[in-house]
């Protein structure tokens, strides 16, 4: 299987602190790959190299074997490669339907147009609303994103992100805050999106972790633990002490 | 940011019942007050509510507070003078001429301030524009201290002969129209979409593949440019430029009559810039420091009503459903 994003020697540092070091990945085309670690890891940080967010200190990154080590942000995202944030994302003075619209708006060519009507953005609405569906926010379409109880904010992420059809998408602890009669809800959600895509998910609950990744990787202080399958990396002796504790050695 | 969220969340159908009586009551006042007050007030107020409204595009719009908004209102009253009274362009083109020069200098200013996040980039605007402000009492062309006087007014469009007041006040009315119709187009235009975004969540825009850089600095040149068009407009109204134009005080000016009248409201600064131009003019007359009144007006409405006074109509609208 061909690794859609690799990296080689990713590091960043912050005035002599260093989050992420030496890190080598290899994310598979096709897998959910789990990036877990203890608080402080450079889980985040790794996201924000990747998509460059953050200008990495030292090594390379490989998009499909190309070097995208130069791009800026945006361009990364127009490439397929597309994240969402840790803490949830969202505009909140647009009503969920614009917040749609502003993700559809790129890929149709109605982004700089400043003096069309946005009555011009109706052609957008279509795909919109299948996708509003798709995380189950229909009947809040006129409402403004920043009045969505948290959960349902997280959702609506999760549509703008699909609303560009990402080939890879980077989610920073999607089941963060979501409460626990939602979760079965939301992991099917990535379950589903995750068919013909590549995901990469932080996330800190193992149990959604064992669940739905097919490879591990375990960060610890800025560099890579272990690496494996979820069986694999949760036997590790290493893993165990430094991460899971031995109430999660199941 | 919870005011923006506020006026945000009233509902579409009442912003445009409400945007259509404003613009109604608007366009009456409008049409009525040169006869009953004196038009050359008139076209001054007109001018700076299109200058607010520029200005608000940016703040309101896009989230970018500009600090030396005067360079482009001034930088446009030089220029438009310079061009109406040297190289005798009739009237709309000189005002044209100075709108696109405020444009040309929106873009170097922009350039060297859109890089920088919050107050780093309103202190670079206000370094740009105090520099600019040393550069127009050094040039020749702009006079020092005495200014362009004396510019002509001229026809507008051949056939309008500016001298009229009266005739002159409906071609500010005009000019000053057509510049708030260009901002509303810009805010409800699928530009003003992805402008609305990146004010609200600016990574979260990047993510999306937007290079929001790019955004603003076109959203500062067209607000440097209709700033422009206002202050080409009142050099020919008041045959003057001065320094006054340039100066960072008139920066200061346009974002009180912009806070006053309502941040991200439409008809909040014409409104703002109403107050404002009302008071200093009154003032003026009545021989009173009008600086220390118009500090504590602000004061007073800064923490009475701090949705501006059309943000403060809104809400109230909105309680009452
Ligand atoms: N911009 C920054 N400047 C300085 N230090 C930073 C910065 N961003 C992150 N760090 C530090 O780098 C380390 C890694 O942070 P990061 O956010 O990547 O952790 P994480 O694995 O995502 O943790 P969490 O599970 O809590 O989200 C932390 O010690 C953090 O304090
Ligand atoms: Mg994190």
């Amino acid at each position: 299987m061909a690794n859609v994003i690799e990296t080689q020697a990713l590091t960043k540092q912050f005035k002599g602190f260093v989050a992420v070091s030496n890190v080598d990945l290899k994310i598979a085309e096709g897998s959910i790959h789990g990036l877990i670690g203890p608080n402080g890891a450079g889980k985040t940080t790794c996201f924000n190299l990747l998509t460059k967010f953050l200008e990495p200190s030292g090594g390379r990154i490989f998009h499909r074997g190309e070097d995208i080590t130069g791009l800026k942000p945006a361009a990364i995202a127009r490439r397929g490669v597309v994240r969402s944030f840790q803490i949830s994302a969202v505009f909140p003075h647009l009503t969920v339907r614009d917040n749609l619209r502003a993700a559809l708006q790129r890929q149709n060519g109605l982004a700089h147009q400043f003096w069309l009507s946005d009555g011009s953005l109706a052609v957008l609405d279509e795909r919109a609303r299948e996708l509003i569906a798709d995380v189950n926010l229909s009947e809040f379409q006129d409402t403004p994103a920043g009045e969505l109880a948290y959960g349902r904010k997280r959702a609506l992420e999760i549509a703008t992100t699909l609303a560009l059809d990402p080939e890879v998408l980077l989610l920073d602890e999607p089941m963060a805050g979501i409460g626990r009669e939602e979760l079965p809800r939301i992991i099917d959600l990535v379950r589903q999106v995750a068919k013909g895509r590549t995901v990469v998910m932080v996330e800190h609950n193992l149990s959604v972790v064992a669940n739905l990744c097919d490879r591990v990787t375990v960060l610890q202080r800025g560099e890579i633990l272990a690496e494996g399958s979820y069986a694999e990396v949760s036997a590790d002796e290493r893993v165990r002490t430094a991460y899971m504790g031995s109430e999660h050695a199941h | 940011m919870s005011i923006l969220a506020q006026q945000s969340a009233a509902t579409g159908e009442l912003r445009s019942r409400l945007n259509l009586l404003t613009l109604a009551a608007g366009a009456v006042a409008a049409l009525v007050a040169p006869f009953v007050i004196y038009p050359v007030f008139l076209m001054n107020v007109l001018c700076f509510a299109l200058f607010a409204s520029a200005f608000n595009l940016l703040i309101g719009f896009v989230g970018l507070l500009s600090f030396g908004h005067a360079a482009f209102f001034g930088a446009a009253a030089y220029v438009t003078a310079h061009a109406a009274k040297v190289w005798g362009l009739p009237t709309e083109l000189a005002i044209l001429t100075g709108a696109l020069a405020a444009a040309a200098l929106g873009l170097i200013v922009g350039f060297l301030a859109i890089r920088r996040q919050g107050i780093y980039f309103s202190m670079i605007t206000l370094a740009l524009a105090q520099m600019f402000y040393f550069i127009c009492l050094e040039v020749p062309f702009t006079h020092g201290e005495d200014g362009i006087q004396g510019v002509p007014r001229g026809t507008f469009l051949g056939f309008v002969n500016l001298d009229n007041n009266l005739a002159f006040y409906f071609v500010v009315l005009a000019i000053v129209a057509a510049g708030h119709f260009a901002i509303w187009r810009i805010v409800h235009s699928p530009f003003g979409n992805i402008l609305k975004a990146i004010r609200d969540n600016e990574p979260r825009a990047i993510s999306l593949g937007y290079n929001s850089d790019s955004y603003k600095l076109r959203a500062f040149v067209l607000s440097a440019g209709l700033a422009g068009l206002a202050g080409g407009t009142n050099a020919i109204v008041f045959q003057l430029a001065t320094l006054t134009g340039v100066q960072w005080q008139s920066s200061g000016e346009v974002i009180l009559m912009t806070l006053l009248g309502g941040i991200g409201t439409l008809a909040g600064p014409p409104i703002g810039a109403a107050i404002t131009i009302g008071l200093q003019t009154y003032l003026a007359a009545v021989d009173f420091p009008v600086t220390v009144l118009i500090g504590l007006i602000f004061v007073v409405c800064v923490l009475l009503f701090r949705r501006g006074v059309a943000g403060e109509i809104l809400a109230y609208m909105r309680k009452r459903g």
